[in-house]
């Protein structure tokens, strides 16, 4: 949906990508905002990484074309797109110095060495690296090495900063501290970024808006709130968050675990079942219920997430009853 | 970037120039025959082929056969333990020994076949030690005989086959023996039943270099076996550089590669009978 | 996780390593025994090598040997190098003929490569002499550079070079800048290698050498064939001990470059 006054960052107009026969990526057509936080979000092979490097220019589209800023970039090879990319295991030239690879970009295009040093010292100023710009890679954290390599892509302020799973070798608690840390630097730099992980969590805190993908065909496009509350498909409503799926000849429709209430009694309930887990997470705690079966239907086993309000003491094996909003009902095509 | 690719053409035309014409020549010339002044004549002929067809040139064939197989058993039995205990040494000792070994790989044939003449000599260093301690009173015949070949093949082509052995028995998965002795096998059971088997891409690629490289390695021969031995690539190599025989050497050569393909072919499929059951045996 | 070996196989594994030293340790020692014809030791001396420096045969071989090892190494670095580059961006299903064309010379037994090109020469009239012995030496080397470099192009994969196209390099600037510093200590390696694979190399340079252009390989040969002689003794300790040198520093060069696991050096 283009709405008036939007700047149009990116426009991917029906791009398909297919490999020795196999289509890799399904006929797709989307825009990017400038100054957004686009996250492609899906699990391995599902084509999310092929349309990065097809932005960037690393791999052609076999039809459609890509328009960065209103040009039409498809046959430009990616040393002549004003975007970059950062790798997903950084790809820091070994040779060089930490100064040295920020550098480069700079040195690529000329630029004179006043600005060349002005520039550089920003990007490490912003990505905290001033202690380090002398050292070799081989010398850096996995944590360091990113910055370095986020730092080499934003110094040569880029219309568009593409991320290919930046995180994915880090470990949880890095991990989070950098989510953060880039969150903020896009906010700072105002720059259009595309990111891409399997990561839902990570989708779901960083971006503005998700691409959840599977199979090369996208699922659903939405702000996080969007894809939460209402997801489109049933891969949509079970890749991000965990999902209560209801199935019946009429159609198939989803309530999250949070908006399942259970009750110590059955009568009036829509569901009843016995509670084969109790399992306690810290902030949370899930009640797994095997529901009755009706008819012919499989004996369906839902989750309910309950927060410290609920004092109540659940035990496995207990029977209770399983209520929920109509209005928490979402409708999932098939 | 594709345009690279076009700088493979002067790579292939050297090579297309270099290696692959000139062994279709030879193949064409093996199909000629020599007149009376040494030249050759360019018109069909199977002579090369029948001259070879001789008790002569077979026996010499058949010795040449024995000796490589032979020197390339004698190899395996020998190397493959040396190789095994790298393999399984502490990264210093394996770091040293691996450079130890490869050493030699860097010495002329020459060099390391003429030592043995300095050791095999009547007057040599191993008759002048047996002397000097009493254990024999006249100088042995050990130079010139089938005995001083066999052990200079041996000596030449080990490093040949350690080195493969190495890399195969290095990259076998220490889980698996492991695994073996967890489930009761003695260390010669797990040794004879998984690590053997899963070295066979090594012992092949060893077996398979010795024995091509013996059957083409006339220096040994010539120097340490005197009149006596020759092999057929003796043979060859007087065609082309004292008989002028050319047609005929030609063919010699065709049929010296052609068995030397039918050997290797036979062979890996002789391992790849048996690592097909050891395969069935699932993934680790 | 070591297992303890059995201590038969070590006690194997010390004879084997002897039993291939002690022939060459001795041709060393030997090369400096203060007798001619004798198997005992009979004092040190240098005088077979001053002697050799004296004959007019043995300089002639070697400066022979040199100019064809240069000349070849040079050229065959150059192809090898090429070859390994280029050969990324050929086309899937051409890599395997391709590689098969440039592992020949490594598979193929000296004799038959040294006999077809003595039939090539002859059949193209090309008189033998040092150009055609480079020729034979830039064909085998070239492998031998290619297999090296390559590992160190597959080693460094196409990433490095991604990431400086897409910081505006063109395919030059990625070049000079990026995969030559990469790729430099296999190709300083690949032409250590071929050196001393030229220096070293007999059975082809037997066929295709003029009667003008022996090199030193050939003049042992010839000299051995007549006997021994405390002179070669001490050629070949001096041809032993430059093979060695230049072989281990291919590898330290190859090593230092890595910065990890080791890369062993492998002729084939």
């Amino acid at each position: 949906m283009i709405k008036k006054g939007m700047v149009l960052m990116i426009e991917l107009v029906e791009i398909e990508k297919q490999f020795q026969g196999q289509v890799v990526v399904k006929p797709l057509s989307m825009v990017i905002e400038e100054g957004e936080f686009l996250t492609l979000l899906g699990p391995s092979g599902c084509g999310k990484t092929t349309i990065l490097r097809m932005i960037a220019g690393f791999e052609q589209p076999t039809s459609g074309n890509i328009v960065l800023a209103g040009k039409v970039v498809t046959d430009n090879p990616p040393n002549e797109r004003d975007l970059n990319l950062v790798f997903q295991h950084y790809a820091l030239f070994p040779h060089m110095t930490v100064e040295e690879n920020i550098a480069f970009g700079l040195k690529m295009k000329k630029i004179p060495k006043e600005q060349q040093k002005e520039r550089i010292a920003e990007a490490v100023a912003m990505t905290q690296l001033t202690a380090l710009t002398s050292r070799y890679p081989h010398q850096l954290s996995g944590g360091q090495q990113q910055r370095v390599a986020i730092a080499r892509a934003i110094v040569n302020k880029p219309k568009v900063l593409l991320l290919d799973e930046p995180l994915g070798a880090l470990d949880l608690q890095l991990r989070k501290n950098l989510q953060t840390e880039l969150k903020h630097l896009q906010r700072t730099l105002g720059i259009t970024f595309v990111y891409v992980t399997h990561d839902q969590e990570e989708a779901m805190m960083m971006s503005d808006r998700i691409v959840i993908l599977n199979n090369g065909q996208v699922e659903q496009i939405g702000t996080p709130k969007e894809i939460y509350s209402s997801p489109r498909t049933l891969f949509a409503a079970t890749f991000v968050g965990e999902n209560n799926i209801f199935t019946s000849p009429q159609g198939s429709f989803a309530v999250r675990p949070e908006k399942l209430r259970p009750q110590r009694s059955e009568e009036g309930s829509m569901k009843s079942g016995v509670i084969q887990d109790v399992l306690y997470l810290g902030n949370v705690h899930k009640l797994m219920v095997v529901l009755d079966q009706v008819g012919e239907q499989q004996a369906l086993t839902v989750t309910i997430v309950l927060d410290s309000t609920d004092e109540e003491s659940w035990r496995v094996g207990e029977r209770i009853g399983v209520n929920w909003n109509p209005k928490d009902e979402v409708v999932i095509q098939s | 970037m594709n345009k690279s690719k076009w700088f493979f053409t002067p790579v292939l035309i050297w090579l297309g120039l270099f290696l692959i014409v000139p062994m279709l020549i030879v193949v064409a010339m093996s199909f000629m025959q020599r007149d009376t002044l040494g030249n050759v004549v360019y018109s069909f002929s199977w002579e090369g082929y029948k001259t070879f067809w001789d008790s002569l040139y077979l026996g010499i064939y058949w010795d040449t056969i024995v000796l490589s197989i032979t020197t390339t058993v004698i190899c395996l039995v020998v190397s493959y333990p040396l190789a095994y205990y790298l393999a399984n040494s502490s990264p210093r000792v394996q770091n040293w020994g691996l450079i130890l070994i490869t050493i030699p790989f860097w010495i002329n044939f020459l060099i390391r076949t003429y030592a043995w003449v300095l050791l095999l000599r009547t007057q040599g260093v191993v008759n002048s030690l047996l002397i000097h301690f009493g254990w024999i009173d006249e100088p042995l015949q050990m130079l010139y005989t089938k005995g001083a070949v066999l052990l200079g093949m041996v000596y030449n082509f080990v490093p040949f086959m350690v080195l493969p052995l190495y890399v195969a028995i290095e990259q076998i998965d220490r889980r698996l023996l492991d695994a073996a002795s967890d489930l009761g096998a003695s260390r010669w059971k797990a040794f004879w039943h998984i690590a053997l088997p899963q070295s066979k891409a090594g012992i092949m690629t060893g077996s398979v270099l010795v024995f091509v490289s013996t059957a083409g390695m006339f220096v040994v021969t010539d120097i340490l076996g005197g009149s006596k031995s020759s092999m057929i690539s003796n043979i060859i190599q007087a065609q082309f550089l004292g008989a002028r025989n050319w047609p005929f050497g030609s063919a010699l050569s065709v049929i010296f590669v052609l068995t030397s393909l039918v050997l290797i072919v036979l062979f890996s499929r002789v391992m790849k009978s048996r690592s097909d059951r050891t395969r069935e045996g699932g993934k680790a | 996780m070591k297992k303890k070996g059995h201590p038969l196989l070590g006690i194997h594994s010390a004879l084997m390593m002897i039993f291939i030293y002690v022939p060459i340790v001795l041709v060393m020692v030997y090369s400096f025994n203060n007798t001619r014809l004798s198997g005992d030791w009979k004092g040190f001396t240098l005088d077979w090598y001053v002697s050799l420096l004296k004959d007019r045969h043995v300089m002639e071989a070697l400066t022979n040997s040199l100019i064809v090892a240069v000349v070849s190494t040079i050229a065959a670095t150059l192809l090898g190098t090429i070859s390994a580059l280029s050969m990324r961006d050929i086309a899937r299903k051409w890599r395997g003929p391709l590689n098969g064309v440039l592992y020949m010379p490594v598979i193929i037994p000296d004799i038959i490569m040294g006999l077809s090109l003595l039939v090539l020469f002859s059949q193209l009239h090309i008189p033998l002499g040092k150009s055609t012995v480079m020729i034979a030496h830039i064909t085998f080397s070239m492998s031998y550079v290619y297999v090296v470099v390559n590992a160190r192009l597959a080693g460094m994969g196409r990433q490095l070079e991604e990431a400086a196209q897409d910081l505006g390099a063109t395919y030059w600037q990625t070049f000079r800048h990026v995969t030559l510093p990469q790729i430099t200590p296999g190709i300083i390696s690949g032409a250590l290698i071929a050196f001393t694979l030229s220096l070293d190399d007999f059975m082809v340079s037997f066929f295709v050498a003029g009667p003008s252009s022996t090199t030193l390989p050939i003049y042992i040969y010839g000299q051995v064939k007549r006997g021994i002689s405390p002179e070669i003794n001490a050629l070949c300790t001096l041809l032993i001990l430059v093979s060695i040198t230049l072989i281990l520093l291919a590898q330290y060069v190859l090593n230092r470059g890595k910065g990890q696991k080791k890369n062993k050096m492998l002729p084939f």
